[in-house]
């Protein structure tokens, strides 16, 4: 479980990235008041979801409009193929957590080739 | 009429987007596709970026997901020649001319040709000596990538985005950089000259040489018919060093097969930095012709927001406007049209991520609202009358999305 941020550091409707982990994590607050966390980077190109366009359980590519579902990290659309992991959420003491998921990324081919 | 047999003609983004929109719209006919190009089509913005730096390959250009079945038939690596709008004989039939003699008949036509891009006129004309290079499809970012080699020096001729995309992969790959403009602010055309100044001046940070108001009177070769590239004349007399050249000077729509089709072109030039050649469309991509839609780089759709006709060279347009089109085709002309989003486009140089929507035009006012010019990372918003027409964020994405969304709600005319 790693530590992202106060709870109130986070309101409705905002984002949060998390960059001290690998690749890093976006953590949403919905309007509906619930939490999700997907990875940060778009598979379709370098682009960090944090800075999407929120709609419902939806966050809108701020680069090319490709829309992931917070829920199962599903894209809705081309241009990216592939969907986003999801992570476990976990508040404790006023404090978000992020369990993040064993599988690996679909990171897009450029920031593949930067990590490896 | 009903549709039957409907013929794409362009085999690229936007002719995809159509191809895609027309089955996703119940198309159940014949579906041709004709592309000059021999590959499957591939996305161009990559072109001057992570793929000309060698970071990404061939394979990650592809705009098919794997499995991707359009039920459709292509013929690729053969340039259309013609139309023929039927209107002698065949009167509810197109067809379209190919270069090896194929005639393909279709019920409707959808114009997705694109771009291609400028060269410089006359004694100055690119292409004949090696070094030279324009950058639009994938075979061209090939050849100049094999020439982007460290120490050598590049002059790119023309500062808008392409060119001011391959300047910053060239410093990125160790090359010496100049970029030549003829204007006298750089990237004014898209940005205006106070912010196209600051995107200058970020180049400047990274070392690249930006000469403006610099006409380019010839490219100078080692050999009497030309030979290789080495430098490159400027209109003052000056003489810049140069061991490869890219002409960036813009593109011009591809739209020559058409000449006589009876398919109505606009006549260039730009008005207010906006450019009117290409296709020309009503606001749902209607060309003059029933039955034949035009999409993409090529097309100058009517922007009611505007009062006129407007060609995008952005990719979001291309991607966007062939859902339009193929419900115009498809309900011959009476589907409603929805109202034109602010084009949109972005690019990338020396990891800043650039973006820029809506129209802006000489005498717009721009205030820098979020962030610093200094830091290099601002976001920028241009008012006309005090009403915000565009904005432009520099590394400023979170910002810029909700912008960009505001502008969409008001009229940018
Ligand atoms: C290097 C580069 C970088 C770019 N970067 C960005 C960016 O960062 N952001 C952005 O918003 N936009 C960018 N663009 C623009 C974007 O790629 C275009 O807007 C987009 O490709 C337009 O799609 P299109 O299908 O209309 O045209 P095109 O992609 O030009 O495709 C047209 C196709 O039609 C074919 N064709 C032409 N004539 C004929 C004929 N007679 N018969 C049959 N086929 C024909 C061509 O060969 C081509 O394959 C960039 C473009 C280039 C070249
Ligand atoms: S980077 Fe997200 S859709 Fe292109």
């Amino acid at each position: 479980m790693i530590p992202a941020c106060p709870l109130a550091a986070l309101p409705r409707g905002e984002a949060f990235r998390l960059d001290t982990v690998e690749p890093p994590i976006a953590i949403f607050h919905t309007d509906d008041g619930e939490l999700y966390a997907i990875d940060d980077t778009c598979t379709h190109q370098d682009a960090s979801l944090a800075d999407g366009w929120l709609e419902g359980c939806e966050v809108e590519c701020p680069l090319h409009a490709s829309r992931f579902d917070l829920r199962t990290g599903k894209v809705d659309a081309l241009p990216a193929k592939l969907p986003v992991r999801t992570h476990g959420v976990v508040v404790e003491d006023d404090t978000i957590y992020v369990v993040p998921s064993d599988l690996p990324p679909n990171l897009p081919p450029g920031a593949r080739a930067k990590t490896a | 009429m009903s549709m039957r047999s409907i013929a794409v003609v362009g085999a690229s983004l936007a002719g995809l987007h159509a191809a895609r929109a027309l089955r996703d719209q119940g198309f159940g006919g014949t579906l041709t596709i004709i592309g000059a190009e021999p590959h499957r089509p591939y996305d161009r913005p990559p072109l001057s970026k992570e793929f000309l730096a060698g970071r990404i390959g061939q394979d990650d250009l592809a705009l098919e997901p794997e499995g991707e079945d359009l039920d459709a038939e292509w013929l690729l690596g053969v340039p259309a020649t013609g139309l023929d709008t039927g209107r002698d004989g065949h009167r509810d039939k197109h067809s379209v001319l190919l270069a090896d003699g194929t005639r393909v008949s279709a019920d409707g036509v959808v114009i997705a040709t694109g771009a291609a891009a400028a060269t410089l006129p006359g004694n100055a004309a690119s292409g004949g000596t090696a070094g030279v290079h324009t950058l639009r499809s994938v075979d061209d970012a090939l050849a100049l990538r094999a020439e982007l080699l460290p120490g050598r020096r590049l002059v790119v001729i023309g500062a808008g985005f392409i060119g001011a995309e391959v300047a910053s992969t060239a410093r990125e790959l160790g090359l010496d950089v100049t970029i030549v403009e003829t204007a006298p602010a750089p990237f004014a055309r898209a940005l205006g000259p106070e912010m196209g100044a600051v995107l200058g001046s970020m180049h400047e940070d990274r070392g690249v040489r930006v000469l403006c108001g610099s006409a380019v009177q010839a490219l100078i070769g080692t050999g009497p018919d030309g030979g290789r590239v080495d430098g490159v004349l400027l209109g003052d007399g000056r003489r810049l060093p140069a061991d490869v050249v890219l002409v960036g000077i813009g593109a011009r729509p591809a739209v020559g097969w058409l000449e006589g089709s009876g398919v109505a072109l606009g006549e260039g030039p730009a008005r207010d930095g906006v450019p009117a050649d290409g296709v020309l469309c009503d606001a749902g991509g209607a060309t003059n012709v029933p039955g034949v839609v035009a999409v993409g780089d090529c097309a100058a759709w009517f922007d009611p927001s505007l009062g006129r006709h407007h060609r995008v060279e952005h990719w979001t347009g291309a991607v966007q406007r062939p859902t339009a089109a193929a419900a115009t085709l498809l309900s011959g002309g009476t589907a409603a049209t929805p109202p034109p989003a602010p084009p949109y486009l972005w690019s990338d140089q020396y990891g800043m991520r650039i973006q820029f929507a809506g129209h802006t035009r000489p005498g717009d006012t721009v205030t820098v609202e979020q962030g610093d010019v200094a830091e290099r990372s601002f976001l920028a918003v241009y008012r006309r009358e005090d009403r915000p027409v565009a904005v432009l964020g520099v590394d400023q994405v979170r910002q810029f999305t909700r912008w960009r969304r505001t502008l969409s709600t008001v009229s940018t005319g």
